[in-house]
């Protein structure tokens, strides 16, 4: 069985911010989100269709600074929020370099101004234009040419506690509710009036000495999407929405820095998380001592895990070796004795090759290694339309997609 | 002639004639005697019938008179002539009356041998005696074999109540040789004596009995076997071999004798079970020692590297520590090879026992001492890679080092070297697999591998950790401009230069691509200036932001993908090269995470420059230092909103000058 090849889309810009347009369940549709500091930079839509192999995309401005994490509202298709660096500062800096003449001294002085030279890194909810919602299919060429410009919903105010991480929504809900990472503090808000109004519901912060800033979070999409799980530094934390109260906490989950992590869509208690210890470890957040497994398969650090949202014994990371890649853990899997058929559905023929396929040994593997990029992957994520495609997401701006390969497909669909 | 043969004839004839009148008379004579004879016979009949009658009559009294006499032989002799005829005359009443007489006497007979025999004071031999008596007296042999093994056992239970009076509390008084010397003769010797006596005494009782002897010598042996084990038990954390190997060759050469003639009490194949299980259990203390030796070593390693240098003295250099630990772990290889082949020595009686011959050459020695061993050492070494001590503290870097060369050391040489005198030593007949050596080999190079791997991951952390902090705690916007090189490079410069020194010590240098004599300069130029301006100059000019993608992307397709955590190979420049690959990729990822201000870009220019001036000596390949620099340079470029370069002249003259 012969693959599809891979698709690559090329960004002008450094990106690091990748995801699927969650609320899309029909076609595969990817936002991607640009880090440019000179120029506007951009969230690119990007629409993929399977049976021609053709990428089509469509431009949004996303004036407010370089995006640094991007992620879509899981109820309403047009809705998204980013984490982006506000950089207007540093280019007043340039104009008033440029205004005031070449003298050093005023230079420095221009410079040293706090709230100029302070990068601060926003968070705020977007709407994109109705037409983009479903994906137009204009020409590349024309849209690129007319980019038009998200519209403002709302901003995460941030004015209390600094630098934004990462935004996530809850996964099962209403698209009402979102959860930001911001230094220590992690915040809970509830969008009112058609998202055009955020209420900081509720918050925690991290207490304790040295350097506490959140990396990643990941919203549970289990009990009820009560839980929210965190990565700073080395550990890993498990807190209640409603109480905002820390439930688990993974001391020294990776020798150093997590990256990433994201929880088992099947098996409540499950989450893998990634770091820069090159390794992805699978947790049992009942017993935090010894994670239920661990992979060393990349070469530098990981940048990010994500569970298959379907099929979870299809996990797949990105790491700044510049290569994706995809595993089978079956063995720590929602189905680890492959798929389960009833038994009235079986004829006689059927049943003898599904004997044979219950001899097969069900083992962990790496299923295949992409070496499509040639700079430091940053993102991956499953699509939400189709469970057997993906995208990855390198620094230089290159976003490839693929597919798991087809004989594994068949392999866990018969 | 003929004359003769006739008067011969005449002779002959004459002769026959004389021979019958000889006949007659004979016949006469007999016949005359015959009558006389007869009543000389009847008289003898009746004069021996008479004597026996006297006999019998007078038999009480001399039985008496012997019993009294203490002549208990004779007693019974008399006795036994007796009895037969007693019994078939008893119907006439004066026999009656004397075989009562003698029922009588026999009893009080049967009453005091039992009383001597169970007195026994008296020694085996006499109760033998005894016993024998009592049989000829008819009692009961059962009963007699029960009196006879419970008497024996009362005085062999005396003899193991000494030896585990012996045993005593610790610390045992007289040594394990004195101990078996004592069991074999006491209790050993007694068990002998009394087999044989048994034997002897009890032939006619055919299997029943000597079921019973073999059940008796079981149970007492066994209890004597528990003993001596309790006392080897006691050995076992001893370091003598040499008394342990005595003492169990007395032991098992006493136990042959009772062995042949015990066959059945299966004394000897237990006692050469005795002597395998403690073989085996001397090599597992052997194995226990050689691991804690190594631990020792290790520890003394650990302090020898943590200790405070004093001032000026360096401490022991590496290179003397690992010749050390290696000299003393073969000595104490070679010591328990020595050790353990005492139990193969010629005049050892068991010896020759198969399990020594082959089992114990085999497996026990070869596999599991020397192979466990080595394996047991990797293991060891190994699993300094999976402590959890990533962070770095655990264990010192230095050890791991050592270790791994340690491990090499062994791949290359030492292995062969020990299982070539292992198999010398201990001809080892082979039916059993054994590991090969190439197996040992592959292990030992695989165990290090991996810590050299890990080698340079934790240095490679380290010099990152202080990277990554240098670049996420500062503040790049409002950085000032740059008049000297930061801090923390020139402490990266020499905690490089540190490594280098120490993994010199231990590695040879390897291999580098040729490079020219002044190699610092040349890069510089191509570095600085044209290159690096032409791979980010284009990006702020607006007409072509993608330049810098497909800039970046062509040189890169030119070069080949740096595996950052890659596998290392046994030599100087390949570990730093390692070290030095981790450390420059987390300074390219911590700069991009950051956003810098213009002098911020010509910091990181400057302190890369400063890098690239004294990183690329250290490496296998500079082409690969220039690669990653150029690339934290870009990245940092690609991250300055206001990205103007600073001089190449300027930024040669601060390093210099830094």
């Amino acid at each position: 069985m012969e693959d599809d090849a891979p698709v690559i889309y090329g960004l002008e810009f450094q990106a690091r911010a990748l995801t699927p347009q969650t609320a899309e369940t029909d076609a595969i549709r990817f936002l991607v989100g640009t880090q440019s500091l000179k120029y506007d930079n951009q969230i690119h839509i990007i629409d993929f269709d399977d049976e021609n192999n053709i990428i089509n995309k469509n431009v949004l401005l996303h004036q407010a600074g370089e995006i640094w994490h991007i992620s879509a509202s899981p109820a309403d298709r047009g809705v998204l929020a980013t984490c982006y660096n506000r950089t207007c500062c540093c280019v007043l800096s340039l104009d008033s370099f440029v205004a005031l003449g070449k003298s050093a001294a005023q230079l420095l002085k221009a410079l040293e101004t706090p709230s100029d030279s302070k990068v601060l890194t926003c968070a705020a909810v977007w709407r994109m234009p109705k037409e983009l919602e479903s994906g137009s299919h204009e020409s590349p060429d024309d849209s690129s040419s007319t980019a038009q410009t998200l519209e403002l919903l709302c901003h995460l105010d941030n004015t209390a506690h600094s630098n934004m991480a990462c935004v996530v929504w809850e996964p099962m809900g209403d698209g009402k509710k979102i959860i930001s990472l911001a230094d220590n503090h992690i915040l809970l808000w509830d969008l009112q009036e058609s998202s055009s109004q955020a209420v900081l519901a509720s918050s925690a912060s991290l207490g304790g000495k040295g350097q506490l800033k959140f990396t990643s979070g990941r919203w549970s999409p289990h009990h009820n999407c009560t839980q929210v799980a965190t990565a700073n530094d080395t550990t890993l934390r498990g807190w209640d929405t409603r109480t905002m109260s820390q439930i688990y906490c993974i001391e020294n989950a990776h020798g150093q820095l997590v990256r990433d992590l994201d929880f088992n869509p099947n098996k409540q208690y499950y989450l893998a998380s990634c770091g820069d210890d090159c390794k992805v470890k699978f947790w049992d957040t009942r017993n935090v001592t010894e994670p239920v497994k661990t992979l060393e398969e990349h070469s530098h650090w990981v940048w990010n895990v994500r569970y298959n949202h379907s099929h979870d014994q299809l996990v797949l990371t990105g790491s700044s070796d510049s290569r994706v890649i995809l595993s089978n853990m079956v063995s720590i899997s929602s189905e680890p004795f492959g798929h389960l058929v009833d038994d009235d559905d079986i004829s006689d023929q059927e049943d003898h090759r599904s004997e044979e396929k219950s001899k097969e040994p069900l083992q962990d593997n790496v299923i295949a290694t992409y070496e499509e990029h040639e700079d430091s992957v940053y993102a991956v994520d499953w699509s939400s339309a189709d469970p057997w495609l993906f995208a990855s997401l390198s620094y230089d701006g290159r976003l490839v997609i693929n597919r798991v390969p087809r004989a594994l497909k068949y392999h866990i669909l018969l | 002639m003929k004359n003769d043969f006739r008067k011969m004839e005449d002779e002959m004839d004459r002769l026959a004639t004389n021979m019958a009148v000889i006949t007659d008379f004979s016949a006469r004579i007999s016949a005359t005697l015959q009558d006389r004879h007869e009543r000389i016979t009847k008289l003898a009949g009746v004069h021996a019938l008479l004597r026996k009658l006297q006999f019998l009559f007078e038999l009480p009294s001399r039985l008496t008179k012997c019993v009294e006499l203490g002549a208990y032989g004779q007693a019974v002799r008399y006795q036994g002539r007796a009895q037969a005829v007693l019994q078939q005359y008893q119907h006439l009443p004066s026999f009656r009356a004397i075989q009562d007489d003698c029922q009588v006497i026999t009893a009080r007979l049967a009453q005091q041998l039992r009383q001597r025999f169970r007195e026994g004071g008296s020694g085996a031999p006499e109760q033998a005696e005894c016993v024998e008596l009592l049989l000829a007296l008819g009692e009961p042999a059962e009963e007699l074999c029960e009196e006879f093994l419970a008497h024996a056992r009362g005085r062999l239970e005396e003899e193991l109540r000494s030896l585990e009076a012996e045993l005593g509390p610790s610390p045992p008084a007289p040594d394990v040789l004195e101990f078996t010397d004592h069991g074999g003769s006491g209790f050993v010797g007694g068990l002998c004596q009394v087999a044989a006596a048994y034997q002897e005494l009890f032939a006619a009782q055919g299997p029943a009995g000597a079921e019973r002897l073999a059940a008796f010598a079981r149970e007492l042996g066994s209890r004597y076997f528990a003993l001596v084990e309790r006392r080897l038990a006691q050995e076992q954390g001893g370091g003598d071999n040499s008394l342990l190997v005595r003492a169990l060759d007395r032991f098992h050469r006493r136990l042959r004798a009772p062995g042949a003639l015990l066959a059945a009490a299966g004394l000897a194949e237990a006692a050469t079970e005795i002597v395998e299980r403690v073989a085996r259990e001397r090599l597992g203390h052997h194995l226990q020692g050689l691991r804690a030796a190594f631990l020792g070593c290790l520890t003394d390693v650990r302090q020898a590297l943590a200790a405070p240098r004093v001032a000026g003295k360096e401490g022991p250099g590496l290179a003397e520590l690992l010749a050390n630990v290696a000299s003393s772990i073969l000595s104490h290889i070679k010591a328990s090879l020595a050790a353990v082949h005492l139990f193969t020595a010629k005049e050892v009686s068991f010896s020759n026992k198969p399990y020594f011959r082959g089992e114990f050459c085999s497996q026990g020695v070869r596999e599991g001492l020397i192979v466990g061993f080595i394996r047991s050492m990797c293991q060891t070494a190994q699993s300094f890679c999976d402590s959890p001590g990533e962070k770095g503290g655990a264990t010192p870097p230095a050890l791991l080092l050592l270790l791994s060369r340690l491990c090499l050391d062994y791949e290359t040489a030492t292995i062969s070297y020990i299982l070539t005198l292992t198999d010398e030593q201990f001809l080892v007949q082979d039916q059993f697999p054994v590991t090969p050596v190439s197996t040992l080999c592959a292990e030992a190079r695989e165990t290090a591998r991996r810590l050299l791997t890990h080698y340079v991951k934790v240095q490679g952390l380290v010099i990152s950790q202080m990277l990554r902090k240098s670049v996420e705690t500062r503040d790049w916007l409002s950085t000032l401009e740059p008049r000297n090189v930061r801090a923390v490079m020139k402490r990266v410069v020499e905690d490089t230069t540190a490594i280098d020194v120490q993994v010199g010590l231990l590695y040879e240098e390897g291999v580098r691509k040729a490079q020219s004599s002044d190699s610092s300069k040349r890069t510089f130029s191509v570095y600085s200036s044209s290159r690096q301006q032409g791979r980010y100059a284009p990006s702020y000019t607006p007409s072509a932001p993608m330049d810098t993608n497909l800039l970046s992307n062509i040189q890169k397709l030119f070069s080949e993908r740096i595996d950052v955590f890659s596998p290392v190979e046994f030599n100087k420049v390949s570990v730093l090269t390692g070290i030095i690959k981790i450390s420059l990729k987390t300074l390219l990822e911590c700069v991009r995470l950051r956003t810098f201000g213009r002098f911020g870009l010509q910091q990181v220019q400057v302190d890369c420059h400063f890098l690239q001036l004294y990183l690329w000596r250290f490496v296998a390949d500079e082409e690969l230092v220039h690669l990653l620099l150029d690339e934290v340079v870009a990245s940092a470029a690609l991250r300055c909103p206001d990205p103007v370069p600073m001089e190449p002249s300027v930024v040669e003259v601060i390093c210099e000058r830094g």
